[in-house]
């Protein structure tokens, strides 16, 4: 019996593939494959898999991590190759071994949130949109639970930032909490186009870089 | 991806579904193939993806070399007003190239509800709507499916309808298109060539007049079109394609499982069953076969559910045998084996017992009719008393939901036939609290009704659709007499049922009434949020048509119908002579017990296989 932690890269075609149907989606990867996965005990015994940090659906990633448990020992090595033969376009495992780490120790996630400019990018935008989120506090409204709209301050959750301009195109790299609590890197544009609406993109795009810990070495 | 796509799909509801890059979806290379072909499913995708048959013909297209077929589906209103607003032309999901551009767009159309959806596909294709005006070969606009029996109301939009199974005959048509664009032939002389081919309806060589009346006077073939377009059927189901490698979908769909097609065809004979009875013969796959599909479907595709389809599964003749090879694999690999379409008898819900272990999902039967003797006029050959065994055996066996399905207004109904069904719930209530063993659990028990629709190639294609107020009485009537607390009584909308009946044996004048109609705004018919039979009234009303002649008019014997040039092998003669028996309330045994002598034998050259 063994714990076994799959990283995985989601992309392209695949990013519209929601969390629950990504959850089926593997489970029907490994049977294909011919991998048993253990399954819970009791009544509705379901497989024992979870994702360590579910992705927004239009997000792409290079660092999913997903966790299951395996009836045989085994390392991993060679599984990546082999369930991918068996993946939805746009999903691709890129290794496979035996967590040392707990998902908890996942404190930040590396990022990439492309702001699409079809008329050209705004002078000045990238020093505004920098002077914004590095400010003393970045307010934006956001649904809670229990539906309503509170005021969270998304600044504390920013670790890192640095734009690049090309043409059209403002690229924020960051580095930003991933959870307890944590913030959908989406929230940096949101912010943007709150408090400079004249600086509003017309598309933004997230991937997902890396995964780090408190300390912001790589997460594995 | 698109990216005028990637903008529009946060927006939407369900963006996986306009994606493709499923597992096992067929991707070729573009400068590799000659002819393309895009297959649409004039509904939704979730809806689409559950059709074995589309996918039987996606398998048999992409095994042509130099063939590629890609899926194309309806999309959900949110997604059309995006891709209308930016301009994007409807896409197939393989490739994301535009419809417009493919050579050939075929739709495969199973009900008549989807004919608004079929013309907005071609409209957000940019496509001219009518044949007439695309004058070239290519785009090739053509459709197959049981809509297609009467395709009239199609008829001015479509080039060419396929009538019967498409396996052998859809690659026959790409072929002869080929052939026709290799040879530069103009799009009239591949329409008299493909006219030819045994199935192949091409409405523009068939010129209907009509009586004062409305009603046809003749139909007359041009150009060499045979007289009676005869429908095609595959004769060997264990030669027949099979999609062991099919396309999971990323997401969920309506039926998201392996379909194990059992057999086709249906030996009953329910009198008002049109798939009873333009899929004759029946037809089996060999136990050995199926065992064999199963397991490798399971093990492609990763599903652990698997259904048995077919008409009327109970009847495949080595039903136990075969559930006893599925079962062991099904244990060991965790797959749940569903078998719907049973019959209400004893023998199905011992196996339903076996099957069904921990779940015990509600089980539905249709007695469709409240008395025996509407029954047996039907031919509708199950007995109350076969059904309150199946209810013991379902409530002492731990089932506690039942869904019952009734139809009113069937020929020769009376009010005792629809005070039957109330009793036939009442009777139900009563097993449930003689049998149960478990009555914590409560019972649900539906009742369920829907306002019959009479159809081509039935013994009842003769018959007027009872009136709407008639079909309010009795449902009121029903609806009064059901007292029993645990019972939930649903009846159908009216409306659609109303617009079933008048497309399902309209001709082709309706053509123009589905356009002022689609221009109206209708275009997802098949949903009911999205039905406004308004519009169609409207546009009714528009082509100086009125609906009640095709839906409420009961036909003459000499009568020619819409349908008249088109042949599934059961003859009128034999149909009449069903339907003279249903007002004897006089039952026909089925195939199985007693040829009966519909004219299908032809199909097997004399006698029909009926184990
Ligand atoms: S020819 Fe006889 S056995 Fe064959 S389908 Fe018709 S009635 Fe049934």
């Amino acid at each position: 019996m063994g714990k076994l932690r799959l990283l995985f890269v989601k992309e392209g075609r695949a990013v519209y593939i929601s969390h629950l149907d990504l959850l089926r989606t593997f489970q029907r990867v490994f049977l294909r494959q011919g991998l048993v996965l253990r399954h819970s005990q009791g009544f509705h015994p379901h497989p024992i898999i979870s994702f360590a940090l579910p992705l927004s659906v239009g997000q792409a990633s290079d660092c999913e991590i997903l966790d299951f448990e395996v009836n045989e020992d085994m390392d991993g090595a060679g599984l990546p190759e082999a369930l991918n033969a068996f993946m939805p376009e746009g999903i691709r495992a890129v290794d496979c071994y035996i967590p040392v780490r707990p998902v908890r120790e996942l404190a930040r996630l590396r990022c990439r949130v492309d702001l699409v400019y079809d008329g050209g990018v705004p002078e000045g935008a990238a020093e505004e949109i920098k002077k914004l989120l590095l400010g003393e506090s970045v307010v934006i409204q956001k649904r809670t639970k229990r539906k309503a709209m509170a005021d969270i301050d998304i600044r504390p959750m920013l670790h890192s930032l640095d734009i690049l301009e090309a043409p059209g195109l403002l690229t924020l790299e960051a580095v930003v909490s991933a959870q307890n609590p944590g913030m959908n890197p989406a929230l940096l544009a949101a912010a943007a186009e709150v408090h400079l609406p004249e600086l509003a993109a017309d598309f933004v795009r997230v991937r997902r870089l890396e995964m780090l810990d408190e300390k912001g070495e790589i997460f594995r | 991806m698109d990216q005028r796509l990637e903008r529009i799909l946060p927006r939407v509801q369900k963006p996986a579904r306009y994606t493709g890059g499923e597992y096992n979806a067929v991707m070729k290379d573009k400068s590799r193939v000659d002819t393309r072909f895009a297959f649409c499913f004039p509904d939704t995708y979730e809806i689409g993806m559950s059709n074995l048959g589309f996918r039987i013909l996606y398998g048999v297209l992409n095994q042509m070399p130099g063939v590629w077929c890609e899926r194309v589906f309806t999309p959900w209103p949110d997604m059309e007003e995006e891709l209308r607003r930016n301009h994007i032309p409807l896409y197939a999901l393989e490739s994301g190239d535009p419809v417009g551009e493919f050579d050939i767009i075929g739709f495969s159309v199973g009900y008549e509800m989807a004919y608004t959806a079929m013309l907005n596909m071609l409209d957000l294709s940019g496509l001219p709507l009518r044949a007439e005006d695309r004058p070239g070969l290519t785009p090739l606009v053509i459709a197959g499916g049981t809509a297609m029996y009467n395709a009239e109301p199609v008829a001015d939009f479509i080039d060419l309808a396929l009538i019967g199974e498409g396996e052998d005959l859809l690659p026959e048509v790409v072929e002869l298109y080929r052939r026709a664009r290799r040879e530069n032939w103009d799009k009239p002389r591949f329409l008299r060539a493909a006219a030819e081919i045994q199935g192949v309806y091409v409405p523009s060589l068939y010129n209907v007049s009509y009586h004062e009346d409305g009603t046809i006077a003749a139909i007359t073939p041009l150009d060499g079109a045979p007289e009676k377009v005869v429908k095609r059927v595959v004769h060997d189901m264990d030669k027949s394609y099979y999609p062991v490698k099919t396309i999971v979908p990323s997401t969920e769909i309506v039926h998201d499982r392996v379909t194990l097609e059992v057999f086709r065809g249906c030996i009953r004979g329910c009198r008002f069953c049109q798939a009873g009875y333009v899929y004759r013969p029946v037809r089996c796959r060999s136990r050995e076969q199926l065992a064999e599909y199963a397991q490798a479907s399971v093990q492609d595709s990763g599903y652990q559910e698997m259904t048995l389809s077919s008409l009327s599964t109970s009847d495949y003749p080595e039903l136990v045998g075969l559930c006893d090879d599925l079962e062991a694999f099904c244990g060991k690999n965790h797959v749940n084996l569903s078998l719907p379409s049973l019959r209400a008898d004893n023998f199905s819900m011992e196996l339903m017992q076996r099957l069904q272990k921990g779940r015990k999902a509600g089980l539905t039967f249709a007695p469709e009719a409240g008395t025996q003797r509407l029954r047996d006029a039907i031919n509708k050959n199950v007995t109350e008393e076969e059904l309150t065994e199946s209810l013991k055996t379902a409530f002492s066996g731990g089932w506690s939901g039942v869904k019952l399905y009734f139809m009113l207004g069937l020929p020769t109904e009376t009010d005792e036939d629809v005070l039957g069904i109330a009793e036939m719930a009442n009777h139900a209530v009563h097993t449930w609290r003689e049998y149960a063993s478990n009555k914590n659990r409560g019972l649900r028990l539906t009742v369920s009704t829907s306002w019959f629709v009479p159809k081509p190639f039935t013994a009842f294609q003769w018959e007027a659709q009872i009136s709407r107020a008639e079909y309010e009485r009795r449902v009121k009537l029903l609806r009064e007499a059901i007292t029993a607390k645990a019972v939930t009584y649903n009846w159908h909308d009216g409306d659609t049922s109303f617009l079933e009946a008048v497309l399902a044996r309209g001709d082709r004048r309706l053509g123009r009434v589905l356009e002022a109609a689609f221009r109206r705004g209708a275009k997802l018919d098949a949903w009911s949020d999205y039905f406004d039979l308004s519009r169609w009234l409207e546009a009714f009303d528009e082509c100086g048509l009125d609906p009640e002649f095709y839906a409420c008019r009961e036909r003459s014997r000499e009568e020619i119908f819409p349908w008249s040039m088109i042949s599934c092998y059961v003859s009128d003669d034999y149909l009449w002579r069903q339907r003279e028996l249903a007002y004897q309330s006089v039952t026909t045994p089925d195939c199985r017990t007693r040829c009966s002598g519909c004219g299908a034998n032809i199909v097997e050259g004399g006698e029909c296989h009926r184990g």
